[in-house]
């Protein structure tokens, strides 16, 4: 008999348990992801064959039809131009197509990178200064102000669409990256104040107090003191932030068109000949979800770090 | 450094008065401690001298300046906390310089002064280590350390020995006292703990309900007690006090208690009211066969070289503090009495001890 592990331990059996059921749960959510990944990688034909093919050979039709645009000409015209100068080139002409300018959507990729990092900026850095006033001062009617910050919450924010709509176009608001970084902004605020309050909470005000007594001002003290050490909270905030404002699609679809279009409303709509250019559309996605990923990776050593144990004995 | 003086200093939050019209003047190189039980309002004077609290009215003098409505970053003090709030996201050095950044010196010199205060208080080998991984003493040396760089006005500690372990609490207290001849700085030091008090001040504040009862040096507290909370809160154990059912005139030398006779000292003052209390240290009774109070050993508590006996009498539990040769068994009878003429009497309606020969 095993008599070395404890009993409160839980026995391997059920260690190799948990871990087999985590392993079904991860491939099944993996499963849609890595099928897009996949698609983002065939060509026209195989992604849309039946039976689906899960063994092909890899293709990068999809990435180079997301950059570009392309016109079908003629073998006789495609003849009579000089042999092409790039692999993607020839790629195109094999397809009976010559590429007639880049495409929109690294344009709109960079408005999705402009709107979504600077709107999580902007919530997490109010929402902090925020969320220590509450945390710290004696703020008249606290409860209730927190209380009406939070009902913005309380509906979906699609719900004031049409407001929203004529109000942006009153103040020149509409299709401009500062519109969408405030719009999302508005509805990220309520969350970052109540997750980085209870941050603030946590973090004894003594640390402030040492650094005024140091010769520092309060703000100088909030900086050099109060927010380095609710990192945890605001890479959380910030990660929450940042995947609502990226995902968005349906006030981007209503307030933006050319100017600030972010990705979302963007990728559907890249139509193939004869039907939707799924490979393209998979690339998109696939680039689509890097920023987010790698973003929250970043940020997970913060997460998973608590940098303030140990430091005040309670 | 420099002197500390506080005239009229109130503190109410809401109704609640947590200081109320205190004065105190705390002398140049002074180890000055403010002693008290929980919220009797030491912690608040010291954060107001500190500047973390700002009085309700009042003034605050340090030097010549008064700073009662400064910032605390404008009054160049230094401040110890219970907890330490060593900034954690830094490691010790950075710790140290924090607080010469902001004063603008010169790199070399931040650098020259942290390891001159790191070498002071011995943390010199732990200088490139992280807070989490030091050790209750070391922490709170980094934490004097923080303050030292800086060379203040004054230092305000608040209960800075509080959280560690009894043994390393002993110790510090030593490298403390020792610190504070070194360098000599003004010094204000909050603490719950008279036995931290009495051997580290140059003068004790007893302090209880917002105010200051009596500010003098440790041996003329425990001694010469003002009131009766002071006689009470300092030794342990207290003082005994026995209910005097009449009024004390001047030059009276004896009392009445419970048909007793009792010797006092010669009073050089009268009681307001006919309600008094005898007052007396459990070290000046002693047990006797023949005469005084008679009782039953209720409890007996040994202290290495004295002893403790609780003897439960009509007029109330006494304790007498003996020397460890005296044998008594529980339940035993015995008889309680003064071996001196140590005694206070202290005034029934104002808490405040009677002049007498022995107290003047």
């Amino acid at each position: 008999m095993d008599t070395s592990r404890s009993y409160l331990e839980p026995s391997s059996f059920s260690k190799k348990m948990a871990a087999a059921i985590i392993i079904v749960y991860a491939v099944i959510t993996l499963i849609p992801i890595s099928w897009m990944v996949m698609t983002s990688f065939k060509n026209v034909d195989s992604a849309i064959s039946y039976p689906p093919e899960v063994l092909f050979e890899p293709s990068l039709e999809g990435y180079v039809n997301l950059f570009t645009n392309r016109s079908r000409q003629s073998q006789e015209y495609l003849d009579s131009l000089p042999p092409p100068e790039n692999w993607y080139e020839e790629l195109v002409r094999s397809r009976e197509m010559v590429i007639t300018g880049p495409s929109k959507f690294l344009g709109r990729y960079s408005n999705s990178m402009i709107i979504g990092f600077g709107s999580t900026f902007a919530s997490v850095f109010l929402g902090a200064l925020a969320a220590y006033a509450f945390s710290r001062f004696r703020v008249p009617l606290k409860d209730d102000l927190l209380f009406f910050i939070l009902s913005t919450r309380m509906f979906p924010p699609i719900a004031v669409a049409v407001p929203i709509f004529i109000m942006y176009r009153k103040l020149g608001l509409g299709d401009t990256h500062l519109g969408m970084i405030i719009l999302y902004t508005v509805v990220n605020l309520s969350l970052a104040v109540w997750l980085l309050k209870g941050f603030m909470d946590e973090i004894p005000k003594e640390y402030e107090e040492a650094a005024m007594i140091d010769g520092y001002s309060r703000l100088q003290a909030f900086f050099k003191v109060v927010l380095p050490q609710a990192m945890t909270g605001i890479a959380a905030t910030a990660i929450f932030c940042m995947i609502f404002s990226w995902n968005e699609y349906a006030f981007a679809v209503l307030l933006t068109q050319f100017n600030a279009q972010t990705a979302p409303p963007f990728i559907p709509t890249i139509i193939g000949e004869g039907g939707l250019d799924w490979p393209a559309i998979g690339a998109g996605t696939t680039l689509f979800l890097l920023p987010v990923m790698i973003f929250t990776i970043i940020l997970r050593k913060h997460l998973l770090r608590g940098i303030t144990f140990g430091a005040v004995r309670k | 450094m420099s002197q500390i003086k506080i005239v009229n200093l109130q503190k109410s939050f809401g109704d609640f008065t947590a200081v109320k019209n205190s004065n105190l003047t705390i002398n140049d190189k002074e180890f000055f401690v403010l002693l008290g039980p929980s919220g009797c309002g030491k912690t608040t004077t010291l954060r107001m001298i500190a500047g973390l609290e700002l009085p309700t009215s009042g003034e605050i003098y340090l030097g010549d300046e008064e700073v009662g409505m400064l910032r605390a970053s404008e009054r160049d003090i230094a401040f110890v906390f219970q907890l330490f709030a060593l900034y954690p996201h830094m490691n010790v050095r950075n710790n140290l310089s924090f607080p010469l950044k902001m004063q603008g010196y010169k790199k070399s010199d931040i650098k020259n002064r942290v390891e001159e205060a790191a070498k002071l208080l011995r943390i010199d080998h732990i200088l490139n280590s992280n807070i989490s991984s030091l050790s209750g003493g070391d922490r709170q040396r980094v934490a004097l350390g923080r303050a030292l760089v800086r060379r203040p006005k004054a230092f305000l500690m608040d209960e800075p020995l509080g959280t560690l372990d009894a043994e390393f609490r002993e110790l510090m207290c030593l490298e403390l006292k020792k610190l504070h001849l070194d360098i000599g700085a003004t010094t204000v030091y909050v603490t719950h703990d008279q036995l931290e008090a009495m051997s580290l001040a140059d003068r004790i504040a007893v302090m209880d309900g917002g105010e200051i009862l009596q500010a003098d040096e440790p041996n003329v507290i425990y001694n010469k007690p003002k009131t009766k909370f002071v006689a009470s809160f300092i030794g342990s154990p207290g003082m005994n006090f026995f209910e005097v059912h009449e009024g004390i005139s001047k030059d009276q030398s004896f009392v009445n208690i419970e048909g007793a006779k009792f010797d006092i000292p010669k009073q050089l003052e009268e009681s307001r009211g006919s309600k008094n209390f005898f007052g007396i240290r459990p070290e000046n009774l002693t047990l006797d066969n023949n005469e005084g109070l008679k009782g039953s050993v209720f409890g007996v508590e040994y202290l290495g070289s004295r002893k403790i006996i609780t003897v439960k009498t009509s007029l109330g539990e006494i304790k007498v503090k003996t020397d460890i040769s005296v044998k008594v068994k529980l339940n035993e009878n015995v008889q309680v009495k003064p071996s001196n003429n140590n005694i206070i009497i202290f005034d029934g309606e104002t808490d405040k001890s009677l002049n007498s020969e022995f107290i003047k």
